[in-house]
């Protein structure tokens, strides 16, 4: 079974959950943005949660398969079309052989997660077969999707079907919320700045990929006057080159703060002024360009609890779909 | 030196051994995540050292994140008083100073530059106080290098200068980083000197240019095909200068897949270090060179 690739949308690549192990070389964990989203097209599909799925950016590809199997399409609203023929997101659908999967406009939401039963079974890279495009490593051949690629599918293990209603999924709010916990190198600014950067709605930046998303529109930062430290660089928003949590809020030079996301670069000079928190993460992913989005202060307590009703969410739908 | 430790959400601890950079620091933060690794503790599945710092990245559903920071405070005594010995490597980079490729990159982007009117090795030479790009480079080539960091992306390695801090060049990174930067560029930044493992966006002065490869995904390259990534924080490296023709030669070799770098194991103590610097360079030197 294999699914051929007759266009590749705007950026469509392999991604399972990611490649935990090698970020002091760095090398990122890569791995779907929006992990949510990718746990449940394999659900729908009877796939392991983990197994390699298209993540297509804004736009979707045109696929053709070689012989029958289950597809799902979760994450952002991007209806998929069989020959064709509408089919419904967040919904387990057939296709047979020779059938042709294309997609209409994106109706909400930036990512797309495309299952089929199987998986992708590009080869497995460092533990992954996540796509690292920057260093050329995993998913199909270390890059994104070209037309005329045909991908692999392994063979089907569980049983898929079934559907996830609206009350199950998750969607990033108009403005989103991402809760972060301050931190890192929040004592640079002063306590006016970090009022202001709590209380400013930003906008995503034209400059928003699965490295990082960029946010624009709020208040310069001001900083704590220093004598920059040896080796640190003359600018204030300057630190000695250290490691940058996934989820890292940098704000080079103070205007533009930047959130690391999966495929982030692993450490820089830039200042961080905290980090959003594991369980807002897959959000970030569904922010499409110019939306808006606020940073919501909360502490370690605060962040815990969402990271366990992330995954009581993730629960309530295993127990739907029976799994 | 105390640690300044501080949470990056709820899955890293971040760790500043030292807001300045010197040897001392990045030797704390090596045994410091030298002793995590050791110690084997739950819940943590990343270890990262960095030039004057470090991070861990944990599972907080294993480890609740105020035990494992107590656990990582508990050792910081036993790490600062380590006598700094290290057995590591030393390898020669050669490297193709003022190369076409990247003084055609710069040219591009001199609008993001301090000194648009300048190339990026004239204005460091001149900012460092020396009287020509030549000794510049006999600067830049004359000690050993010391990897205090991996990462940015992958495999790329940041440089620090083996040389008392007076003689330690300081050149400031771009005033907006460019979109593009050859690969296996040789970089400088603050006082860090790096190898662009990968073609992409980048912020340091660029120098010059290596024929020899430091990653490789598709591990065909025979002294990458154990580990796709040359560097490991604590390797040594000391830069050749090369001509064209070099440049070129290497480059045929390294097609062939016949290149071989020359890499020699040395013990490092850094209290030897800091009594006799020129001293412990140049048997560093010897060591390299078979001597």
């Amino acid at each position: 079974m294999a699914v051929k690739i007759h266009s590749p949308g705007l950026s469509t690549s392999v991604q399972d959950l990611g490649r935990p192990g090698y970020y002091h070389l760095g090398i990122p964990i890569s791995g779907g943005m929006d992990r949510f989203a990718l746990r449940a097209a394999n659900m729908l599909v009877g796939n392991d949660e983990g197994a390699a799925v298209l993540e297509a950016v804004f736009m979707g590809p045109e696929l053709e398969f070689s012989a029958p199997a289950m597809v799902a399409v979760t994450g952002g609203e991007l209806p998929p079309k069989v020959n064709g023929d509408e089919r419904p997101t967040w919904e387990a659908f057939p296709v047979k052989a020779g059938d042709r999967l294309t997609f209409g406009f994106l109706k909400s939401g930036a990512r797309a997660y495309i299952a089929v039963s199987g998986g992708f079974d590009v080869p497995v890279v460092l533990g992954s077969r996540s796509t690292y495009t920057l260093g050329a490593l995993g998913g199909h051949e270390g890059r994104a999707l070209k037309a005329g690629d045909e991908l692999p599918v392994g063979q089907t293990g569980g049983k898929g079907g079934g559907a996830i209603p609206a009350g199950l999924r998750r969607a990033p709010g108009n403005p989103a919320e991402l809760r972060m916990l301050p931190g890192l190198y929040w004592h640079r600014i002063t306590d006016a700045a970090g009022d202001r950067f709590f209380a400013d709605t930003w906008k995503v930046a034209p400059e928003a990929d699965r490295i990082g998303y960029r946010f624009k529109g709020g208040t310069p930062l001001d900083f704590v006057p220093r004598t920059p430290p040896f080796g640190a660089g003359s600018d204030p928003s300057n630190i000695v080159d250290a490691c940058y949590p996934y989820g890292s809020i940098q704000v080079p030079s103070g205007t533009e703060p930047i959130v690391l996301h999966r495929d982030a670069v692993s450490g820089g000079g830039y200042m961080m002024l905290g980090t959003v928190i594991s369980a807002d993460m897959d959000l970030i992913g569904q922010l499409q360009p110019h939306a808006p989005a606020r940073f919501v202060q909360v502490d370690m307590d605060q962040a815990l609890a969402a990271r366990h009703d992330r995954q009581a969410a993730l629960g309530r739908l295993r127990a739907h779909l029976g799994r | 030196m105390s640690i300044r430790f501080t949470f990056g959400g709820d899955e890293h601890i971040f760790a500043e051994v030292s807001e300045e950079m010197s040897l001392e620091a990045f030797f704390t933060s090596l045994s410091m995540t030298n002793a995590v690794k050791a110690a084997g503790i739950k819940g943590v599945t990343e270890i990262c050292p960095a030039n004057a710092s470090f991070q861990v990245k944990f599972d907080p559903d294993r480890i609740k994140p105020t035990d494992l920071l107590r656990e990582l405070k508990s050792m910081e005594g036993a790490a600062s008083a380590s006598d700094g010995a290290l057995n590591t490597r030393i390898i020669e980079i050669p490297v193709f100073y003022e190369d076409p490729w990247t003084h055609e990159t710069l040219m591009r982007f001199r609008e993001r530059h301090q000194d648009p009117n300048s190339t990026d090795i004239d204005y460091a030479a001149r900012l460092n106080g020396y009287g020509s790009t030549d000794e510049f480079i006999a600067a830049h080539s004359g000690s050993p290098w010391f990897v205090s960091m991996v990462g940015f992306v992958a495999g790329l390695p940041f440089l620090y200068q083996m040389v008392e801090r007076k003689r330690q060049i300081e050149v400031p990174k771009y005033l907006r980083p460019r979109t593009d930067t050859p690969k296996l560029t040789v970089g400088y930044g603050g006082c860090f000197s790096c190898i662009y493992s990968v073609r992409g966006a980048g912020g340091y002065q660029m120098f010059g240019i290596t024929p020899m490869p430091i990653y490789d995904p598709a591990q065909k390259i025979s002294y990458l095909q154990d580990n796709m990534c040359l560097f490991r924080p604590g390797d040594m490296v000391k830069w050749k200068p090369i001509t064209r023709d070099q440049y070129d030669a290497a480059l045929e070799d390294v097609a062939a897949n016949r290149f071989q770098p020359t890499i020699r194991d040395v013990t490092f103590r850094l209290a030897d270090f800091n009594r006799d610097i020129d001293g412990t360079n140049a048997k560093l030197m010897e060591a390299l060179h078979g001597r």
